[in-house]
This record gives structure tokens, C-alpha cells and sequence, in this order.
């Protein structure tokens, strides 16, 4: 481990720590630089509920303005608000108060993670092996001629496919469940009979993920397998009358996957709003469910809490694909 | 005449090009010709369907004595009545304007910033490739979310919203060009032309940007893609004017009105199936001009 590329891994630390400052510093500067004022806009909305009350307005917002550090100078309420960050205090959700934004985005994530990362995952493995499959000239006529046919889903929406398979799979045919986590009634617990039917209900929302994305990896695998192919070493390899099951996996698949993990770490950033979207599409009870309420509910603290706690997660998740990349591309770790 | 068939014989021999291109022209003609059967002010929005007729996909009978205004809906009304064929005619159109203005905006401000910093280099380029790095790890939708979450769907209109997009849509143009110009500058013909005592400018106009070409088409049609799929997600997540029946917002009220479960299929059938055209349309047209740019992809099929 003498040679591990520390001016590498210094790099990508920078890059983490910079897009985290990046993300926090648009959570805090975006409202700022609107005319809207969400905590007046919150008032307003209770006192028109309870009938409108004119007299006091203007000193209740400047006393919650005061109550929020929001009556404190810019660059003062800017050092605050990093340092809430860091602690991890992301404030109120103003809908559901008093829960906290950090607690409500805790329970959600664990579900978004989950089917995120099974999906990624299958996604990946079977979008390379396909690809490296579709390419090499030994394969099956179905194989290199037929399939790649369907890869055109790969560029419809995944939520909008979602919402073909909600019709046809499960209001028409009644297969799997409309939407949700869980069936109503159910408490989430740890027992067989839960985890099945959490299952059940992740069928759809994994099946719209992984039909519009495998065929990313497809396509990309089968272009680095072709071009692996004109190599000197395969050429080589075939003379010296290898298996051919070796030649595929030692000598093709595993040269032509390394720029595919490389993709890996990249398309997450992409994959997250995809499966944002699907969420809502079958009230998933994840992130991007909360996101949407968030939204409708005008629950700004909310809306920002979510969107740091994503970007900080895809980073870090990058951050450490980048770390693994050098043990599969030994030409990384080493000093030039 | 011979352009056009030199056009054609090209396209015979790289298909997804063609295939893209052909959806497009049936798009293009579907409003065009779409618009001259409907009142774009009236027939999109809610309650442009008698509150007779109720959400259906068939005509108004014209002998029935209860049809007062015989009308027919092509494609069925929605639960709120909106005429669903002027929806699909104003929505395609509407998805279609910001997905380019917004990536139309995106591909210049990402050449420029690409050309530059590869020209210039140094402290410049250092900071924008920064910029770009940091950008595409961060989720574009969730950027936006923000913003247009801040701004409030009331100071958002169709334009508002194609620049916002346009915000996040130039990162993939910046980094592709920026590569490209970095290699270009040290191709032959460009040492040539220097030595030849062109100048920079001309070097740029006359010799570079004719090579970029279809790496700038590459990066439009990737940046509409992008711009399409953000002012999508947007509308779905409930953001931006939700009055206007663009396909986001009409796929928009079909989640949020449940309109599968109700049995309303064609609400929802007509936004999805033009919403799958124009991506089926953008891919095989990116397929197409990736063929085009870099020959070598050809030995992949």
C-alpha cells in the first residue's frame, strides 16, 4: 500500500468537502436572494385559518424573525447556519412540528437507500453481463440481434414507466400492490410475514428502476467490449488457443468493465432523481414521497434538509466508489 | 435536390438518425396541424369540456336531444375537463419549447465556458473544471427543486422556468467541448493553420468549431434531454406553472388525482405516449449523431 496515490485520494476528499459546501451554501443563499419571506407566508396562512387577525402582524413575524437568528447580519446568519449543519441540526419541519427534519428524513432514508442500492446493484449486473454478452461474436443470434431492441426503454423515464406497469400490472391484472411501502394496517416490525409484504410492495417501484436503467450499462459495456476486442492481447490470446470462456471473462470483461465502475459512481447523481420521482409515482415511503408532501405543504426547512441529506449521501457514496476504483485499475495507484 | 438526396442516402445507411428524425417531423405535424383544430386559450384548461360530458373518450353524440353542442374529444376529457386532444396539442408543443430554449441556453453558456477554459487554461481552468466536477455530482433536479421550491409557482412562468433548467443544463456541454477543444488544439491541422499565420480567431471559427460540430449537436440533444426530464420532474413533484397543460403537469394531475385507479386510462395513456415519443425520439437521434461524430461505434452493431 506504499505506492496508494495520495495526491489522488486528496483530490476526491476535496471534491466531497467542496460539493458538500457547494449544497449547504444553496440551501442558504437561494431564500435569500427571493423577495419571498416563507416564515411571513406561514403566518399569514395559520392566521387566515383562525380568522384574520391585522393588528400585531408585523411584531409577531419580528419576534419569530428574532426567535430564528433571521433579524442577525448575512455573513453571521451564514456561520450559523454551516454550524447547525455540521452538528447535524437541520431544524423544524414546520408541518409536522415538532419533529425534526433530520428524524423525518432518518426514517425515510433507510427505504430510498434500500431500493436505490438493490436496484443500482442488479442494474449494474445485469446491464455489464448483457452488454459484454451482446458483443462477443461467439453469442447468440437472440442475443446480438433481438435484445438490443429493447434497450430502447432505457430512454423513457423510469417514473413514466412506472406508471404503465401500475396499470397494466397491478390495477388491471392485480398482481402486486397499487402504492405504498407496506400494506395499511401493517407496523413496521421485524418478521417474515413484514418483510414480504414490504417485498411485495418494492416489486414495482425496483422493476420501473432497473427496466430504464440497464440499458446504460448495456450500451456502455458493449462499446468498451468492442474495442477491447481489436487488442493486441486478445488476438493473442485467441492464438495461443485460450478457452474461450476464459477469453471472455479474464481478457474482455474484465478490461472493458473498468470505465462501466467508473460510470458507477457517476450515474448515481442521475439515478437519485429517477428513483425520487418513482417514489412518488408509488408513495413509496422514502425520500422522495416526503420531498413531494414536503413541497405541497410548502415545508421549506423540509425541502432543504432533504435536498442536503441526498446530495451529502450520492457524495460520500461516490467518495468511496473512487477509493475502490484504484485496487480494480492498478494503473491508478501508482505515482506517475 | 442533390443535398437533399445526399440527405437521404445518409440516413438509409444510419437508421436510428432517421427513425429520431421521422417521430420528430410527426411531433412537429401532429401541433401544427393540431393547432388549427383548437382554441389554445380555451380548450386546454379545466372546465373547457362541458361539465356535461363527463370524463370519457367518447364524442358527444350529435343526435343525442342532451348534446346541446355536438363537439367531438378525440382523445377523451379529463376528470377536471380539459379537452385531452388540445392538451396533447399544447403540451407537446409547450415540453418541447423549454426543452429546447433551456437547452439551447445550456449548450451556449457550456461552450463558452468549455471553449474558454480550454483555450485559456491555467487558474481559469482549474476553477471550471472545478465547477463542472462539483456540479455533476450534485442531483440537478434536487438543485432546482430548491430554486423553483424558493422562487413559488406564482413568479414561475414557462420561460422563468426554461431558464432555471438552464442552470444545470450546461455542465455536460462544458466538459465534453472542453475535452474536445483540449485535443483539438494539438491535432496537425491546427499546428498547420498556426503556422500558415492564421489567427486565433480564425483557428477557432474556420478550423475548430467545423470539427466540434457534431459533438455540439451531441451536447444539445443530451442537454434537452436533460431539460425535458428536469421540467418533468419538476411539474410531477408539483413545482413550476401548474396551469399550463404541459405533459409534465398533465402527468402531474394524473398521480395526483389517481387517475388509473378511477379507470380514467387515456388521461393518462395520452401524456405518456407522447412523452415516450419525444424520448424515444431524442435517444435514437443521439444514437444517430454519436454515429456520426465518431464512425468507430459503427463496428459495434
Amino acid at each position: 500500500m506504499s505506492r496508494f496515490n495520495w495526491r489522488y485520494v486528496g483530490r476526491r476528499f476535496f471534491l466531497l468537502i467542496l460539493v458538500i459546501w457547494t449544497a449547504i451554501t444553496i440551501n442558504f443563499f437561494i431564500p435569500k436572494i427571493t423577495p419571498r419571506n416563507p416564515l411571513r407566508e406561514k403566518l399569514m396562512e395559520q392566521a387566515s385559518r383562525g380568522g384574520y387577525i391585522e393588528e400585531g402582524f408585523d411584531e409577531m413575524v419580528a419576534a419569530y424573525e428574532a426567535r430564528f437568528g433571521l433579524d442577525q447580519p448575512l455573513w453571521r446568519q451564514y456561520v450559523n447556519y454551516l454550524a447547525d449543519v455540521m452538528r447535524g441540526d437541520l431544524g423544524y419541519s414546520i408541518s409536522n412540528y415538532p419533529a425534526t427534519v433530520v428524524d423525518l428524513v432518518g426514517q425515510a432514508l433507510p427505504w430510498t437507500l434500500g431500493l436505490l442500492s438493490v436496484t443500482t446493484i442488479l442494474a449494474f449486473l445485469i446491464g455489464t453481463w448483457m452488454g459484454a454478452v451482446m458483443a462477443w461474436p461467439k453469442s447468440s443470434n437472440f442475443m446480438k440481434y433481438v435484445f438490443p431492441q429493447f434497450l430502447i426503454l432505457g430512454a423513457i423515464p423510469a417514473y413514466v414507466v412506472a406508471l404503465i406497469l401500475i396499470y397494466f400490472i397491478a390495477f388491471q391484472w392485480k398482481l402486486l400492490p397499487l402504492a405504498g411501502g407496506y400494506s395499511i394496517g401493517q407496523t413496521p416490525r421485524m418478521d417474515w410475514a413484514f418483510v414480504l409484504d414490504v417485498l411485495r410492495h418494492s416489486l414495482l417501484p425496483a422493476f420501473a428502476l432497473l427496466l430504464t436503467t440497464i440499458g446504460g450499462w448495456v450500451i456502455g459495456m458493449r462499446g468498451m467490449m468492442v474495442t477491447v476486442q481489436g487488442e493486441d492481447y486478445m488476438t493473442f490470446g485467441e492464438a495461443k488457443g485460450l478457452k474461450d470462456q476464459r477469453l471472455f471473462m479474464r481478457y474482455g470483461v474484465r478490461n472493458a468493465i473498468l470505465p462501466q465502475v467508473t460510470g458507477l459512481a457517476l450515474s448515481l447523481s442521475v439515478l437519485i432523481s429517477g428513483s425520487v420521482l418513482v417514489e412518488l409515482v408509488f408513495q413509496f415511503p422514502g425520500v422522495g414521497t416526503l420531498l413531494a408532501r414536503a413541497i405541497s405543504q410548502l415545508d421549506f426547512f423540509m425541502i432543504y434538509g432533504i435536498n442536503l441529506v441526498i446530495i451529502v449521501s450520492i457524495a460520500l457514496a461516490m467518495f468511496l466508489m473512487d477509493m475502490i476504483y484504484p485496487f480494480l485499475d492498478p494503473r491508478i495507484s501508482y505515482d506517475k | 435536390m442533390s443535398q437533399m438526396q445526399l440527405f437521404f442516402q445518409y440516413v438509409r445507411r444510419n437508421i436510428p438518425l432517421g427513425v429520431g428524425l421521422g417521430i420528430l417531423v410527426i411531433l412537429v405535424a401532429f401541433t401544427a396541424i393540431g393547432f388549427l383544430f383548437i382554441d389554445p386559450k380555451v380548450d386546454p384548461y379545466p372546465l373547457a369540456a362541458p361539465a356535461r360530458v363527463p370524463p370519457t373518450l367518447n364524442w358527444c353524440p350529435a343526435m343525442d336531444p342532451n348534446c346541446a353542442e355536438p363537439k367531438a374529444y378525440p382523445f377523451g376529457t379529463d376528470a377536471q375537463g380539459r379537452d385531452l386532444f388540445a392538451v396533447a396539442v399544447t403540451g407537446t408543443w409547450l415540453t418541447l419549447y423549454i426543452g429546447l430554449f433551456a437547452g439551447f441556453a445550456g449548450i451556449v453558456i457550456g461552450t463558452i465556458l468549455g471553449f474558454t477554459s480550454a483555450f485559456y487554461g491555467g487558474t481559469y481552468d482549474a476553477v471550471v473544471s472545478w465547477m463542472v466536477d462539483v456540479m455533476l455530482t450534485i442531483p440537478g433536479l434536487l438543485v432546482l427543486v430548491v430554486i423553483a421550491s424558493t422562487l413559488g409557482d406564482r413568479a414561475v412562468d414557462l420561460n422563468m422556468m426554461a431558464l432555471i433548467i438552464a442552470l444545470i443544463s450546461w455542465r455536460g456541454a462544458a466538459r465534453v467541448i472542453r475535452s474536445q477543444v483540449l485535443s483539438m488544439r494539438e491535432r496537425s491541422y491546427v499546428m498547420m493553420a498556426r503556422l500558415n499565420g492564421m489567427s486565433s480567431m480564425g483557428i477557432i471559427f474556420r478550423e475548430l468549431i467545423p470539427n466540434l460540430l457534431p459533438y455540439l449537436g451531441a451536447s444539445l440533444v443530451g442537454a434537452v434531454t436533460g431539460a425535458i426530464f428536469a421540467s418533468m420532474g419538476l411539474a410531477a413533484l408539483g413545482l413550476g406553472p401548474l396551469r399550463e397543460p404541459t405533459l409534465g403537469v398533465t402527468i402531474y394531475w394524473v398521480i395526483n388525482q389517481s387517475a388509473f385507479v378511477q379507470g380514467l386510462w387515456w388521461w393518462g395513456a395520452v401524456p405518456i405516449t407522447i412523452v415516450a415519443l419525444i424520448f424515444v425520439m431524442l435517444f435514437m437521434i443521439s444514437i444517430g449523431l454519436d454515429e456520426l461524430a465518431n464512425p468507430r461505434v459503427r463496428r459495434a452493431r
